[in-house]
C-alpha cells in the first residue's frame, strides 16, 4: 500500500520525464497517451486510496499520537536531518488530502484529455514540452497535498509556482506572455516568502514541521506566535490563491493556453492556499484575529473581483476574475470557521470552473482564436454541446438549485450570516454580481447574431470528441457534485462531506441557525441570482454597444489596481534600480575595472614608440644605457 | 711602450666602431664596425695580458694567460657571428635588393 501511494505522484513525474526528454522522438499521439495516461493511472490509484483510507492508516506503523488525530502518515525516508530537526519525506493520506487527490487527478485527467485535441496544432516538440509541463504541474500539486509536513508541502508549493511560470509563458516568443508569466512568478514569490517565514517560526517553536506533531503541541505557541504564524501562512495563501493584495497575476495568467488556465484555476495552484489553511485549521481556530483578517480580505476580494468581471470583454478574463471572486468566497468561508464549506466549494468550483474554462477554450477554438466576446454572438446553434455545458456551468456558478454551486455557496453564506451580517451582505451582493456577469458572458457569446468576420463564420464548428467528452463529464459533475453535502434542512444525514472530513476538520457546533432562517437565506440567495440573470437576459439577449460611463471605464480598467501597483511599487523599484545602475554599477565598479584597463592601455601606448623597428634607435638606446650604467657604477664605487 | 698608448688606440677604434654602428645604414658597414669594436677589445685584452705577464713573471709562470685565451674566444665567436650574419644579409638582399637596416623596420609588423 505504501508503495502504491508513492506511485500517485511518481507516475505524473515519470510522464514529465518521458515527455520532456523524448519530445522530439515520440509522436503526438504517444505524447498525449503518456501525458493523460499517467494522470489517469494516478486517479485510479487515488480512487483506490480514497475507498481504503482505513487500510492505509491501519497497515502502517504510525505513532500513537497520529492515531489519536486519525492521520495516517506514510514515511519514506529522512529528507532533512539536522540537529534536533528531522523532516521526513512522508505523505499524509487522510480524508482531506485524499479528497484533493481525487479533484487534482480527476479534473486534471479531463484537462489533459482535452489538451490532446486543443493543442493539436502545435509542433510536435512543443506539444511534448506542453505535456511535460502539465505533468510536472500535477506532480507538484500532488506533492503539495500529500506532504505530511510543511516542508514537503512547500516543495510542491514552489513546484506549482514554477510550473505556472512555465505554462503561462508557454508561448514564450510573445513578449507580453513572458511578462505575464514573470508577473505570476514574482507575485507568488512574495507570498512564498511569508509561507517560508511561517515555517521557520514553527520550527523555532516546536522543532518539527509534521502536521500531526505541530497540532499536538499547540500549547507551545503563545497567542502572538499563533497570530504571526497564521498571518504569514495567509500571506502565502494570498499569493497562490490570488487574494488582495496579490491577485493581479491571475487575470494576466490568461496568456497561457486555455487548458492551462483551467488547470490552474480549477484543480491546482489557486486551491493550494485554501488547502493549506484548511490543513492548518487547528492553528487558525486559535487565532481569531487572523480569521477575521482572512474573512474580510476574502469578502473584499470576492466583491472587488466580481465588479471587475462585470465589464471585461475577454472571455477568459471574465472567468479569471470570476475565479478570484470565488476564491474570495472560499477565504470568507475559512475566515468564518467554515473550513468544510471552503473545501466543498473548492470541489464544486473545480468542476464548474474547469467546465467553463474548457468551454471557453472550445469557443475560442471554434472562432479561430478570437477571445473578444464583442466579436462573437449567435454561437448557440453551431456549438450545441459547448453551449449546453457552458449554460450548466453558468447556472452552477450562479448558485441555482439544485446544481453544485448552490449547495457550496449556500453553506458559505450561511456561515457568514452566523458570523457577521456585513460579510453576509457582501457575499450576497457578490452572488448577484456573479450570476449577472456569467450570464452577460453567456448571452453575449451565444445569443443574437454572429458579429465576427465572414471567414470566421465559415470556420465555426463543434469541437472534436476529445474536447466535448471532458465538457460533458464536467457538466454532469457540476450538476450532481453538490449532493455530496446536502444541508440538513433538505435531508437528514445528507451532509456526507462534513461527516467524511470531520476526523481532519472538527465540525463547528456553533449557534445553529433555525431552519426557517436557513430557508429564508436560501430563498434570498436564489432570488438575487434569478433577478440578476433576468436583468442580464433583458440587457444582453440582443447585443448592443454598452454605454461608456466613468464607472464602466473604471471597471474595464480593473479599478486601476495594476496602475496603482505600477506607481507605488514597480516604478520606484525601477528608478531605484536605474540609480543603483548609474551610480554604483557604472560610477563605481565599472569605473574601477575600466580604469585599470584604460591605465594599461595608456601606458602601452606611451611605451609603443620605443619599439619603432629602427635598428639605429635600438642601438643608440643600448649605447646610452650602457654609458649610464658605467656612470652609475662609477659613482656607486666611490 | 707605455700601456696608455694601447688604451688610447683601443678607445679610438671602439668609438669609431660605435659611431659607425649608430650612423651608418648599410648592414655590411655596421657589421664591419662591430668587428672593429671587437678588435678594439681584443687589442686591450692582449695589451693588458702582456702587462700582467711582465708584472707577475717572477712569481707566476702563467700570469696574463687568460686575457689571451679570451681573445681566441672572441675571435671564434666573431667568426661564427660573421658566418651567420653574412648569411642573413645575403638572404635579405635576395629578398629586398637592399641592405638598408632602416628599410627592415617592416619586420616589426
Amino acid at each position: 500500500m505504501k508503495n502504491l501511494i508513492l506511485l500517485i505522484p511518481l507516475l505524473p513525474f515519470l510522464g514529465f520525464l518521458i515527455n520532456g526528454l523524448l519530445r522530439r522522438q515520440l509522436s503526438k499521439g504517444l505524447i498525449g497517451v503518456i501525458g493523460s495516461g499517467t494522470v489517469l493511472a494516478s486517479f485510479i490509484i487515488s480512487l483506490y486510496a480514497f475507498f481504503n483510507l482505513d487500510a492505509i492508516g491501519g497497515g502502517q506503523a504510525i505513532s500513537s499520537s497520529a492515531r489519536i488525530v486519525g492521520n495516517p502518515v506514510l514515511r519514506y525516508f529522512d529528507f532533512i536531518n539536522v540537529g534536533d530537526l528531522k523532516v521526513p519525506f512522508a505523505f499524509q493520506i487522510d480524508q482531506l488530502s485524499s479528497l484533493f487527490l481525487l479533484i487534482i487527478t480527476g479534473v486534471g485527467f479531463l484537462i489533459h484529455l482535452y489538451s490532446t485535441a486543443y493543442m493539436h496544432e502545435e509542433k510536435r516538440e512543443h506539444f511534448g514540452r506542453y505535456f511535460a509541463y502539465l505533468n510536472l504541474f500535477v506532480f507538484s500539486m500532488l506533492l503539495l497535498v500529500m506532504g505530511a509536513n510543511y516542508v514537503i508541502m512547500f516543495i510542491g508549493w514552489e513546484g506549482v509556482g514554477l510550473c505556472s511560470y512555465l505554462l503561462i509563458g508557454y508561448w514564450f516568443k510573445n513578449i507580453d506572455y513572458t511578462k505575464a508569466a514573470k508577473k505570476a512568478f514574482v507575485m507568488n514569490r512574495i507570498g512564498d516568502f511569508g509561507f517560508l517565514l511561517a515555517i521557520f517560526w514553527i520550527i523555532s517553536k516546536v522543532h518539527t514541521t509534521n502536521f500531526t506533531d505541530v497540532f499536538l503541541h499547540l500549547s507551545s505557541f503563545s497567542t502572538k506566535d499563533l497570530i504571526g504564524i497564521t498571518l504569514l501562512l495567509f500571506l502565502g495563501a494570498t499569493g497562490k490563491s490570488t487574494q488582495i493584495p496579490l491577485y493581479t497575476w491571475l487575470p494576466d495568467a490568461m496568456a497561457g493556453p486555455t487548458p492551462v488556465s483551467a488547470l490552474i484555476h480549477a484543480a491546482t495552484m489557486v486551491t493550494a492556499g485554501i488547502y493549506m489553511i484548511a490543513r492548518s485549521n487547528a492553528l487558525y481556530s486559535l487565532a481569531p484575529i487572523t480569521l477575521n483578517v482572512v474573512a474580510i480580505i476574502g469578502a473584499a476580494t470576492a466583491l472587488l473581483a466580481a465588479t471587475i468581471a462585470l465589464r471585461q470583454n475577454d472571455i477568459k478574463k471574465v472567468l479569471a476574475y470570476s475565479t478570484v471572486s470565488q476564491l474570495g468566497y472560499m477565504f470568507l468561508a475559512l475566515g468564518t470557521g467554515a473550513y468544510i464549506a471552503a473545501v466543498f466549494h473548492v470541489m464544486t468550483h473545480a468542476f464548474f470552473k474547469a467546465l467553463l474554462f474548457l468551454g471557453s477554450g472550445s469557443v475560442i477554438h471554434a472562432v479561430s482564436g478570437n477571445q473578444d466576446i464583442r466579436a462573437m454572438g449567435g454561437l448557440r446553434k453551431a456549438l450545441p454541446v459547448t453551449y449546453t455545458t457552458f449554460l450548466i456551468g453558468c447556472l452552477a456558478i450562479a448558485g441555482i438549485a439544485p446544481l453544485s454551486g448552490f449547495f457550496s455557496k449556500d453553506a458559505i453564506l450561511l456561515s457568514a450570516f452566523e458570523h457577521n451580517k456585513i460579510l453576509w451582505v457582501i457575499g450576497l451582493l457578490t452572488a448577484g454580481l456573479t450570476a449577472f456577469y456569467m450570464f452577460r458572458l453567456l448571452f453575449i457569446t451565444f445569443s443574437g447574431t454572429f458579429r465576427g468576420t465572414e471567414e470566421q463564420r465559415h470556420h465555426i464548428h463543434e469541437s472534436p470528441a476529445a474536447m466535448t467528452i471532458p465538457l460533458i463529464v464536467l457538466a454532469v459533475l457540476s450538476i450532481v457534485g453538490g449532493f455530496v453535502n446536502v444541508p440538513g434542512v433538505f435531508m437528514r444525514g445528507g451532509e456526507k462531506l462534513t461527516a467524511f472530513l470531520s476526523p481532519v476538520i472538527p465540525v463547528n457546533e456553533g449557534a445553529a441557525v433555525s431552519h426557517s432562517t436557513e430557508w429564508m437565506l436560501m430563498g434570498l440567495t436564489t432570488a438575487v441570482a434569478v433577478i440578476a440573470i433576468v436583468i442580464a437576459w433583458s440587457r444582453y439577449r440582443r447585443y448592443k454597444e454598452e454605454k461608456e460611463t466613468p464607472l464602466a471605464r473604471t471597471l474595464e480598467n480593473k479599478w486601476y489596481v495594476d496602475e496603482l501597483y505600477d506607481a507605488i511599487v514597480v516604478k520606484p523599484l525601477n528608478s531605484l534600480g536605474k540609480a543603483v545602475n548609474t551610480f554604483i554599477e557604472r560610477g563605481t565598479i565599472d569605473a574601477m575595472v575600466n580604469g585599470v584597463g584604460r591605465l594599461v592601455n595608456y601606458g602601452s601606448r606611451q611605451l609603443r614608440w620605443l619599439q619603432s623597428g629602427q635598428v639605429g634607435a635600438y642601438v643608440l638606446l643600448m649605447v646610452i644605457s650602457m654609458v649610464l650604467l658605467f656612470i652609475v657604477q662609477f659613482f656607486l664605487r666611490k | 711602450m707605455d700601456i696608455k698608448y694601447y688604451i688610447f688606440l683601443s678607445v679610438a677604434l671602439f668609438v669609431i666602431g660605435i659611431v659607425g654602428v649608430l650612423t651608418r645604414r648599410n648592414a655590411i658597414i655596421i657589421f664591419m664596425c662591430i668587428e672593429l669594436m671587437l678588435n678594439a677589445t681584443n687589442l686591450l685584452l692582449v695589451a693588458f695580458s702582456k702587462m700582467h705577464y711582465l708584472a707577475g713573471k717572477a712569481t707566476n709562470a702563467t700570469a696574463g694567460i687568460d686575457g689571451q685565451l679570451f681573445v681566441f674566444f672572441i675571435m671564434v665567436v666573431a667568426a661564427a657571428e660573421v658566418s651567420v650574419g653574412l648569411a642573413i644579409i645575403v638572404m635579405l638582399y635576395r629578398n629586398t635588393h637592399s641592405v638598408d637596416v632602416n628599410f627592415l623596420n617592416r619586420l616589426k609588423h
